[in-house]
């Protein structure tokens, strides 16, 4: 049986089922942020090792012609690369290194604020515990050990990987004259026929319809008639009816 | 308010508000940067209205987008490391060192005690130095510091020309010593008391073996100099890694999370000062000490003054109130 009965106003929330992180500005505003997870984190160090490698690569074939300043050179570049390449970018790209940006990640504080200096300084060598005893075991089982995914150096830091949002697009609403609805609805009760509304052109017509035909009866229509009936609720709460 | 007519009378507001976030995010200096956290404001109390009335999700998800990028430039923290160096370096990182002067006393006492346990030990037991280090690499240190080849450093063909190689190496592997000392600490300062004493072990053993084949002339004229520098910093490494492990231990009445958060903001600073040693001992291992034209007595002297400036800049500087900043 579904049970959709709305939350009172005042009553606690559930915890979400997802795993959202809310940081709360100063404003009273909930920033509802996302955790990445161990795989695509580990599929962006990975982009971010061959890289490092390739870049290392090239800088050393071309160093070979510099003969003996070429190897000073070197061992600094190898030191550079292997242990500033993340904070640099992270600090100076808005948190992203460039395989967390080609996976859509970023780096933030804990209050959703761009990471800083200290911060990317610490998380980068507290890697080297990460990585113990082999193969970023340490790392993996703090990973999936938190509720927000953090690894030892994101605990020390206090920073936190999340997905970076990505633009919005307006969704298109079916078309259907609009109506009040026939009781008054609750807060949530309005989100989610506003969601069924806007969420339709995702969804095949049986889904649709087998969602629809779920509030046929309190609505008190025919079953085919209630995707209409719903949409029409749905522009009524938008715009004019 | 239906949602058709709210959105109507505030899109104007809200597409100048994401130009305005554009020209801040690529750091752009704007006229209107004033009006900023005023705009940013209301729109966080348009926010709480499309909430509490039920819009929809589009709506609220994309105002949720814009305040979070409000947000993050509203209170982006401002860094401390890159601010105000010379401050740092004249005051606030020796400060910080007495600050913690019970992690860096427990850190030395660790490293050079270990050092000279071990070289007195190998120094009175000549026969235990084999038992500490693999034979191959006291034959390389023997012929790395006999003193009728005629130079010093890493390898028996070195010349001045190598002096940038060697500045390269020694940063690299120095302050990967000094990194891994520090991050280790995080191990309940396992790892941090494990490096201090396995380096110090070393370093010591090495001394002891040198000095006692008759080498002592050589090695200690070449190490007194940069000694001072990266010695210090290897300690000082292990100091920040103890403090955070030891935040582990003894949270005291925070969370064990918050304590190491508090830890590490603290240590991290210490370990910028860290590298800062090491830069220079660097500098100094390949510019200076590996000049044979001073005799060992000069070595002695000049070792000699880099310790005591080393620790008067420790334990003396930034102590007045008007420190330069």
């Amino acid at each position: 049986m579904l049970e959709t009965t709305a939350l009172q106003r005042k009553a606690t929330l559930s915890p979400p089922l997802d795993t959202r992180y809310h940081v709360e500005t100063p404003e009273g505003i909930d920033l509802p942020l996302r955790p990445a997870g161990l795989m695509v984190r580990a599929l962006a160090f990975a982009i971010d090792l061959g890289l490092r490698g390739l870049i290392l690569g090239v800088l050393f074939v071309v160093l070979a012609f510099l003969g003996k300043l070429g190897a000073g050179l070197g061992s600094i570049l190898l030191f550079a690369v292997s242990w500033w390449y993340m904070v640099l970018f992270e600090v100076l790209n808005q948190g992203r290194s460039p395989g967390k940006q080609w996976m859509g990640l970023r780096v933030v504080h804990d209050d959703g604020t761009p990471v800083g200096w200290s911060a990317s300084l610490l998380r980068n060598l507290l890697r080297f515990v990460d990585l113990l005893p082999f193969g970023y075991f340490l790392g993996a089982i703090c990973c999936l050990h938190h509720p927000t995914f953090k690894r030892l150096g994101d605990l020390a830091a206090g920073t936190l990987v999340i997905y970076r949002e990505q633009p919005l697009a307006r969704p298109q609403l079916p078309d259907a004259p609009p109506q009040r609805p026939a009781f008054a609805l609750t807060l949530t009760e309005q989100r989610a026929i506003l969601g069924f509304a806007e969420r339709q052109g995702e969804l095949s017509a049986a889904r649709v319809n087998e969602l629809a035909s779920i509030l046929a009866q309190p609505l008190q229509v025919s079953e085919p008639r209630a995707v209409v009936e719903l949409n029409g609720i749905a522009r009524g709460l938008l715009g004019p009816a | 308010m239906k949602q058709s007519l709210f959105e109507n009378r505030h899109q104007a507001e809200w597409t100048q508000f994401s130009l305005m976030l554009e020209q801040l995010e690529r750091g752009k200096e704007t006229t209107r940067i004033a009006s900023f956290p005023k705009d940013y404001r209301r729109l966080c109390h348009q926010l709480a209205l499309a909430q509490e009335r039920g819009y929809s999700s589009f709506l609220i998800d994309s105002l949720q987008q814009q305040v979070l990028r409000g947000h993050q430039q509203l209170y982006r923290h401002r860094s401390r490391l890159g601010a105000n160096v010379l401050g740092f370096i004249l005051a606030d990182f020796p400060r910080l060192v007495r600050e913690q002067w019970r992690f860096v006393l427990a850190a030395g006492l660790m490293f050079f005690g270990s050092l000279i346990g071990f070289a007195l030990l190998v120094y009175l037991f000549p026969d235990l130095v084999y038992n500490l280090i693999p034979a191959e690499q006291i034959s390389e240190m023997q012929s790395m510091y006999d003193p009728v080849a005629g130079h010093l450093g890493r390898s028996a063909q070195r010349a001045a020309s190598e002096d940038w190689v060697m500045f390269g190496y020694y940063i690299m592997h120095n302050i990967g010593i000094a990194f891994q000392t520090f991050a280790s600490g995080i191990l309940f300062g396992l790892g941090s008391v494990f490096f201090l004493f396995f380096n110090g072990l070393m370093i010591g053993a090495v001394a002891g073996h040198l000095t006692h084949i008759g080498y002592g002339q050589t090695f200690w004229s070449f190490v007194i100099g940069h000694g001072a520098f990266e010695l210090s910093a290897i300690a000082l490494a292990g100091a920040a890694g103890l403090q955070l492990g030891w935040a582990l231990i003894a949270p005291g009445r925070l969370p064990r999370a918050e304590a190491l958060r508090l830890a590490a903001r603290k240590s991290v600073l210490l370990i910028c000062g860290v590298m800062l040693f090491l830069l220079i001992a660097a500098f100094i291992e390949a510019y200076w000490s590996s000049m044979t034209v001073p005799t060992p007595m000069t070595k002695y002297l000049v070792g000699a003054a880099l310790w005591v400036l080393m620790a008067t800049y420790l334990l003396f500087a930034g102590r007045t109130r008007h420190a330069p900043e």
